[in-house]
């Protein structure tokens, strides 16, 4: 396959970027997206250019490290639900097509190189409540406090995020509700995350705030592009419990 | 060998941790806050060892290269985590726990660490769920289980097939909630270029901040490494990209003995290689032996689709030759068999490196949506790559570089043979031997960094109180200087030659020579060439851009650079070690039927590297393996 790529050059986060056109040439439809960007990533090394930065790691799609928007949408077609742009095959694309490469965009993600950016926003909203404090040592018997298979599949949903803001990146509004509601509801979801259930809804929403995030105004486009598919449910379940908690502080 | 103390307790097996807990020294807690504790690495081991190191009151740096520590490569463990719960009352105990995974090693692990491993299994499962970890429940509201390789019980406690992600979450949030604290600092996106010892200790490391180029100092009054494997030796394996030996080799060169590395683990049912644009393996969980069937064809170059290939041209090879386990046989046994078939000319696939995984049974007997149920994320994730729909059509696998066993030499307080240098997780030797069973991977990272390390750490650290030094001694400005003038002779060849294309090419002569069966004559191939294309790497190596910026073609280089020697340590490893066992298969040393032949009056021991320069022959090491729990058995799956 031949394509035609316009991809995203910054050198560093203060640097002015813009779009670069390149060939990639005899690339097999089975090869990965980051796969055709490792061969064009060859001939500009054996050029004496400078490679194209992206993030990427266990390129299994589990990581959450690879973050693309491809033809403007996040990880790249929606057809193709649930993948990251790791899991992404050349053959899924035309030959002879033209290919927009960015990174993920929002004001709270941003750009250190080329199609690199700066997630660590969603790790402060991690590190103000998504947790459950439990002391090594000190926990019961795993079978000590059933839990409902339901209940067990339902927060396991909301569990599987990957962390990688495609939600943040797909949103108008730059909003992080998808990712802060994912684990949100795991967490309250479980007998385990009662206890701190409103401190940490609390915190979660106040941090994503802080952090510059924007409110969900209903697109829905998080879920459409989210790899781990996690449904805006959990956006739901994040208003229920926030206004819960509320209530529970002003009156207590 | 008086080098190697691996101070195991006396006393009877199952009571030496008890008494070795009790006999340890405790750190005041007001003095806690005192010591300064560097970990290097966030994935199971690391993570786990911050978040409770940090919440024991020590003053924590963590390290890592990737932008967050959630991502770390233990996320991708798909199968589970194995314990002695025996909450299937199906004959599991610790002590069965504990003579699987000696066996499942081939003999050639510890008793005393394994007996530990397997003791606080079971606080792991509880320390999970109570952080959140969602487990897979049964109706009635219990933990559920599934049967895993090398075992005759079920005792791998699971999280759909995303049990490495879960637990790695669970340890991120536990870490987290110490970062929030104040007691561990966090440090993504910076990685470990050299280890510092003053007087023989290890008392600090020197990073590079891979956003910005810097070179820092950090010192410390210890060092843990939690660094993962150096399976990235091969090029293509399931390891991350990132994955990288250069931690531990960093350490080995400062004199940190290297055990094993020739203890590698292939595992069975990843999906076959379809080019050499090819940048990495997808495993397909292990959990798929407990419903596909594997099989070849009978006849060699039979290139009709599978469906088409009756019943009794099949050759179900694992059920025929280890009918008591049959497709659950361990690992390394399953990998060789499938390239057995292959060798004969029974592979399938273009390539005919590939053997069936075929569902088509289990659907008959189950259901297409039990299967669904059960494995759909990774028929998904498999239709996904090749294109192909596993309910319709078997499975295409092949055996790839999954895992190592070999690491940094440790004790039993896993500390190296330098004072101060700890070593846990996958980064280390201890605990599984010649060959790793499924689903205990996880259990070793998350028991070392939970229930192992808190307990140990104060052995060393209790007289080591005031004596940090701090980063202005002359040992520090030496080690940054020295990484200073590595980087800049990457910058400084100018060459032709990508960084990735010499990895490719050390990974492919690994694969042939030092792979899945080694020989006398292929492993001194394989040590002819290494020095050669290291040569060439140092002449012809281009690496575009400076030091002071995002620079991955340089953070390859170095990583290259690395396992440029280590794979020769690898290979001199497999040389040296006359015989058969797991994972390391000497085709010299085989039972008429083609099964390992191990030497136990030789080779019962643990080899352990020293570094004495660059073409310089390292010493070896040997620590004699003493069992006196089991018996030493030709292992039989059969």
């Amino acid at each position: 396959m031949n394509l035609k790529l316009k991809v995203w050059r910054q050198k560093s986060a203060t640097a002015e970027g813009r779009l670069a056109e390149y060939e990639a040439r005899n690339i097999p439809p089975d090869a990965s997206f980051l796969e055709m960007l490792d061969i064009l990533n060859e001939e500009l090394l054996a050029k004496g250019d400078e490679p194209i930065a992206f993030d990427h790691d266990c390129r299994e799609g589990i990581c959450g490290s690879c973050s693309l928007t491809i033809n403007g949408i996040p990880h790249g077609p929606v057809n193709l639900s649930a993948t990251t742009t790791c899991q992404l095959y050349m053959r899924k694309f035309t030959d002879g097509q033209t290919i927009y490469i960015e990174p993920f965009r929002a004001r709270s993600f941003p750009i250190v190189r080329d199609l690199i950016v700066d997630r660590s926003a969603l790790d402060r909203i991690q590190r103000s409540g998504g947790y459950v404090t439990a002391r090594a040592g000190s926990a019961p018997d795993g079978n000590a406090i059933l839990i409902p298979k339901t209940e067990a599949d339902s927060a396991m949903e909301a569990a599987a995020c990957i962390g990688c803001g495609a939600c943040v990146a797909s949103c108008p509004n730059a909003s992080a509700m998808l990712f802060v509601g994912a684990k949100v509801s795991h967490l309250n979801r479980l007998p385990q995350g009662q206890p701190e259930r409103h401190q940490r809804t609390l915190n979660m929403v106040k941090k994503m705030d802080e952090e510059g995030f924007g409110n969900c105004s209903n697109h829905y486009e998080c879920e459409a592009v989210c790899p781990a598919e996690i449904p805006v449910t959990v956006i739901t379940q994040l208003n229920r419990d926030y206004a819960a908690a509320s209530v529970s502080k002003a009156v207590s | 060998m008086s080098a190697l103390d691996s101070k195991i307790p006396s006393g009877p097996l199952d009571t030496k941790w008890e008494r070795f807990k009790f006999e340890s020294k405790l750190i005041n807690p007001s003095n806690k806050r005192k010591y300064e504790v560097i970990v290097v690495g966030s994935g199971l081991a690391g993570a786990s060892a911050a978040a409770t190191l940090g919440e024991l009151g020590f003053s924590v740096k963590c390290f890592c290269y990737q932008d967050s520590p959630r991502r770390a490569h233990s996320i991708a463990a798909q199968g589970g985590i194995n314990a002695a719960k025996n909450y299937q009352n199906d004959g599991d105990s610790v002590q069965r726990l504990f003579y699987d995974t000696i066996k499942g090693g081939d003999f050639r692990s510890r008793e005393a660490n394994v007996h530990r491993l397997a003791e606080v299994s079971a606080n792991i499962i509880d320390q999970c769920v109570a952080q959140g970890v969602p487990f897979a429940r049964e109706y009635g509201g219990m933990l559920a289980n599934r049967s895993f390789g090398g075992a005759q019980v079920s005792r791998t406690f699971y999280a759909r097939g995303q049990t490495g992600q879960q637990l790695l979450l669970g340890a991120y949030s536990g870490l987290n909630r110490q970062i929030a604290a104040g007691t561990v600092k966090m440090f993504p996106r910076t990685e470990m270029l050299d280890l510092v010892l003053i007087d023989g200790h290890a008392k600090g490391i020197v990073t590079r901040d891979l956003s910005t180029g810097k070179i820092q100092s950090y010192a410390a009054d210890c060092v843990i490494l939690a660094t993962g494997g150096y399976g990235n030796v091969f090029y293509l394996s399931t390891n991350a990209k990132g994955c990288n030996v250069t931690a531990t080799y960093r350490a080995h060169k400062k004199g940190a003995f290297f055990a094993n590395p020739c203890f590698t683990q292939i595992h069975p049912t990843c999906i076959p290689v379809s080019g050499d644009y090819q940048s990495k393996l997808t495993l397909m969980s292990e959990s798929l032996r407990n419903d596909g069937r594997v099989w070849a064809p009978k006849k060699k170059g039979d290139k009709r689709p599978p469906q088409q290939i009756p019943e009794d041209e099949r050759d179900y090879f694992l059920e025929r030759k280890y009918p008591s386990y049959g497709n659950l046989a361990p690992r390394d046994i399953s990998s060789r068999s499938a390239k057995e078939a292959c060798d004969e000319g029974r592979g399938v696939g273009e390539s005919g490196l590939g053997v069936y995984l075929d569902f088509a049974d289990s659907i008959k007997r189950l259901s297409e949506n039990v299967v669904r149920e059960r494995y759909g994320n990774l028929f998904e994730m498999y239709e996904q790559i090749t294109g192909e729909d596993a309910y319709k059509s078997p499975m295409r696998i092949f055996p790839a570089v999954h895992y190592t066993m070999g690491g940094l030499w440790v004790d039993y307080n896993l500390m190296s043979n330098l004072p101060g240098l700890f070593v846990l997780g996958e980064a280390n030797f201890s605990d599984h031997g010649a060959n790793r069973l499924g689903a205990s991977a996880l259990m070793q990272g998350l028991a070392d960094g939970y229930f192992v390390i808190p307990y140990t750490i104060g052995n060393y650290l209790a007289p080591q109180l005031g004596k940090r030094p701090s980063t202005d001694h002359p040992e520090f400005k030496k080690a940054e200087q020295e990484t200073r003038d590595r980087i800049n002779r990457f910058l400084s060849i100018k060459g032709r030659r990508s960084a990735d294309s010499f990895h490719r090419e050390l990974g492919l002569l690994m694969w042939d020579l030092c792979g899945m069966a080694r020989s006398e004559k292929s492993l001194q191939r394989a040590l002819n060439r290494i020095p050669t294309l290291r040569q060439e790497f140092w002449e012809n190596l281009s690496v575009t851009g400076g030091n002071e910026e995002l620079n991955q073609a340089l953070e390859k280089a170095g990583r290259v650079a690395d396992f440029l020697e280590f794979g020769e340590l690898t290979c001199l490893d497999a040389l040296e070690r006359r015989e058969s066992c797991g994972g390391h298969f000497r085709e010299e040393y085989q039972t008429p039927d083609g099964e390992a032949l191990r030497d136990d009056e030789h080779f019962a021991h643990v080899a352990a590297w020293e570094f004495n320069g660059i073409d310089k022959a390292p010493t070896r090491h040997a620590e004699q393996l003493n069992y006196e729990s089991v018996h030493l058995s030709t292992r039989s799956y059969k």
